[in-house]
């Protein structure tokens, strides 16, 4: 019986490893020959760090970078403000408005992005905006705002109706009762439409693709350009973009965490204290 | 009396097609406790956040010491609320919910605190500064509530259905607390219920409302003694209601086949009336010194007193009385001049 049992716990590591090998196995390989001395995607030749030299002096790759980033930042800080707002009024309108609008709000999510991305590019095209910066600005922002909606909606509705009230009775103008409390207790489904915006934004091809021009290109246009040929400038680049990330999340999981150990640790004290009393 | 504080006049106020107030006279005094009390959809919270400022009236005018407040917005009001299901800040402590308004309007840190402590002290909640307010009970909830309302020194305190989240025996506590609390600030307290025990037990004023119409305005005996109409009498504790009286002339009312000695004055000749007898006022007695008379139908055990259905040839009465009586047992029934109020017809 315990033998069996053992065998099962062997079978269920064995998959797991398996499958986390199948997903981050990739990552490895590419981090890997990031630091290969040879031009050879299939043999390492030694350490280098030849490929890291060369991205940061490949003006292209540089500018690519920049405007990734700053339409990622640009996109994530307007939609999240629009986002916001729109779900907040939502939430305010009358039943049948809502929930139109919460069903209008899926289409672009479901939407694939090719569907998306041809119709905005015909858009501006019809409208005779130059495509570049600003066209490629305002499609990212068209394609995050949904999300941002999408996660902040359902906090908002879950607030008590009279909260605003309560906060201008006190004497709060309604833009205060709006910074001071409903921006507090909604903050979570912002901070979650802000990080899935960033990521959207961020790791978009095909919308980008389509809407830019004027050789305006982010990360991901230079990294499809790059692949028709063998180049591990590629693999510097993804090694960078996969360390931020990784950071990132090890932050964005571990310092909640400690937070919530000290909260436990003060909330304990504090009742010891009450109980003194 | 005081002075008039807060002046309604011919109020009215349409949700689309909807008319909720149909014209509202109102004159709340300085000092007083007014409870606005009727069933639920009879105007008295809209009439409470006309007030507040939560919502405009369609028509008519809210004077503040005589002057019309319909336009000001909330924030600029010298009244505060305490809602109904308490609407605290969850993200705030005890203390930083009551210091909420102060912190709005920029008062020094040491008068916050001052004036922070002081009215916690008041409502009970003395040392639970930095408790986590969504972990405390239902009362002390609705204690900090009230705190953040009244540390802010409004002239007016609006309670809207307040207690109604609590149980029964808490729900008294808060009662005479409250009374309590309005005795030492000394401001008006607009209190807002359907349970027309709270408004008794409570209120200086009771302004009794229906559909949007006020059907009556005075002190708790007022109105449980002399109702004005059939919806008062009714709303306000049980009663025996007679719809086919006729007041045959001042002090005499007659029903049931017979006449009967009353305290009202004032109708016209043979007019029409309704007459309210409470169940509390009837005695039974012996059918020989009766003039009406009836059979025992039912007899319920209430704690303190025995609810008893009487009989009659004209209508079933309502009693309540300590004595036990056998159901069947033929009984008369007795009341006095000044149990008998007379109502004009509705």
């Amino acid at each position: 019986m315990r033998k069996k049992h053992g065998h099962r716990k062997l079978g269920a590591g064995l998959y797991i490893a398996l499958c986390f090998l199948f997903l981050y196995l990739p990552i490895l390989v590419t981090m890997i020959f990031s630091f290969n001395s040879s031009k050879s995607l299939t043999k390492f030749e030694g350490f280098s760090l030849m490929w890291y030299e060369r991205l940061f002096s490949d003006s292209e790759i540089m500018e690519a970078v920049y405007v990734s980033l700053s339409v990622a930042l640009l996109a994530t800080l307007i939609s999240t403000i629009l986002g916001t707002i729109t779900a907040i009024g939502l939430s305010k309108s009358r039943k049948l408005l809502k929930e139109v609008i919460v069903n209008i709000n899926n289409v672009p999510i479901m939407n694939p992005d090719i569907v998306t991305a041809i119709g905005l590019m015909i858009l501006f095209s019809s409208m005779k905006i130059e495509k570049g910066y600003l066209t490629m600005l305002l499609a990212h922002i068209a394609f995050c705002t949904p999300y941002v909606i999408t996660s902040v909606y359902p906090k908002v509705r879950s607030l008590d109706p009279s909260i605003a009230n309560a906060a201008m009775d006190l004497g709060a103008t309604p833009f205060q009762a709006l910074t001071k409390v409903i921006l507090p207790m909604i903050k979570e489904g912002i901070f979650a439409g802000v990080l899935l915006a960033f990521t959207m934004s961020f790791d978009d091809f095909v919308i980008s693709y389509f809407v830019t021009g004027n050789g305006v290109k982010n990360i991901s246009i230079i990294v499809y350009n790059m692949t028709k040929r063998t180049n591990p400038t590629i693999n510097a680049l993804s090694t960078i973009v996969i360390v931020v990330i990784m950071v990132t999340l090890v932050i964005v999981n571990v310092v909640p965490a400690i937070n919530k150990k000290k909260n436990k640790k003060k909330m304990a004290l504090e009742l010891e204290n009450m109980n003194h009393i | 009396m005081h002075n008039k504080i807060i002046e309604l006049k011919h109020l009215t106020k349409n949700f689309g097609e909807q008319q909720v107030l149909k014209g509202i006279d109102l004159n709340i005094y300085e000092n007083e406790f007014l409870t606005l009390l009727g069933p639920s959809g009879c105007g008295k919270t809209t009439t409470l956040r006309i007030i507040a400022g939560f919502e405009e009236p369609s028509g008519g005018e809210v004077l503040f010491n005589g002057v019309d407040i319909s336009k000001v917005p909330a924030y600029k009001r010298e009244v505060n609320t305490v809602f109904q299901k308490y609407a605290l800040f969850p993200f705030l402590n005890v203390y930083d919910n009551v210091a909420f308004g102060l912190k709005i309007k920029k008062k020094s840190k040491s008068f916050i605190d001052e004036k922070v402590k002081k009215t916690l002290k008041l409502v009970g909640l003395e040392g639970f500064d930095k408790r986590n307010v969504t972990l405390l009970s239902g009362g002390q909830q609705q204690r900090v509530a009230i705190a953040r309302a009244l540390v802010n020194e409004p002239k007016v305190l609006l309670l809207d259905e307040p207690l109604g989240a609590l149980d029964a025996k808490l729900r008294k506590e808060m009662q005479s607390e409250l009374k309590k609390i309005q005795k030492e600030v000394g401001i008006t307290f607009i209190f807002v219920t359907h349970d027309q025990e709270e408004a008794l037990s409570m209120s200086d004023t009771v302004v009794v409302m229906n559909e949007g119409i006020i059907q009556q305005i005075g002190s708790p005996v007022d109105i449980y003694n002399e109702p004005e109409n059939r919806f008062v009498a009714g709303f306000i504790g049980e009663s025996n209601i007679i719809p086919d009286a006729v007041m045959k002339r001042d002090l005499l009312v007659s029903f049931d086949g017979f006449d009967f000695d009353c305290v009202d004055k004032g109708f016209k000749e043979n007019e029409e009336v309704e007459v309210v007898l409470r169940p509390e006022d009837i005695d039974i007695v012996d059918v020989e010194n009766s003039k009406i008379k009836g059979k025992v139908k039912s007899i319920i055990f209430k704690g303190v007193h025995y609810e008893i259905v009487v009989e009659t040839q004209y209508r079933d009465y309502l009693i309540h009385t300590t004595d036990y009586f056998e159901t069947g047992l033929h009984v008369g029934l007795s009341f006095g001049p000044e149990d008998i109020h007379v109502m004009y017809k509705m």
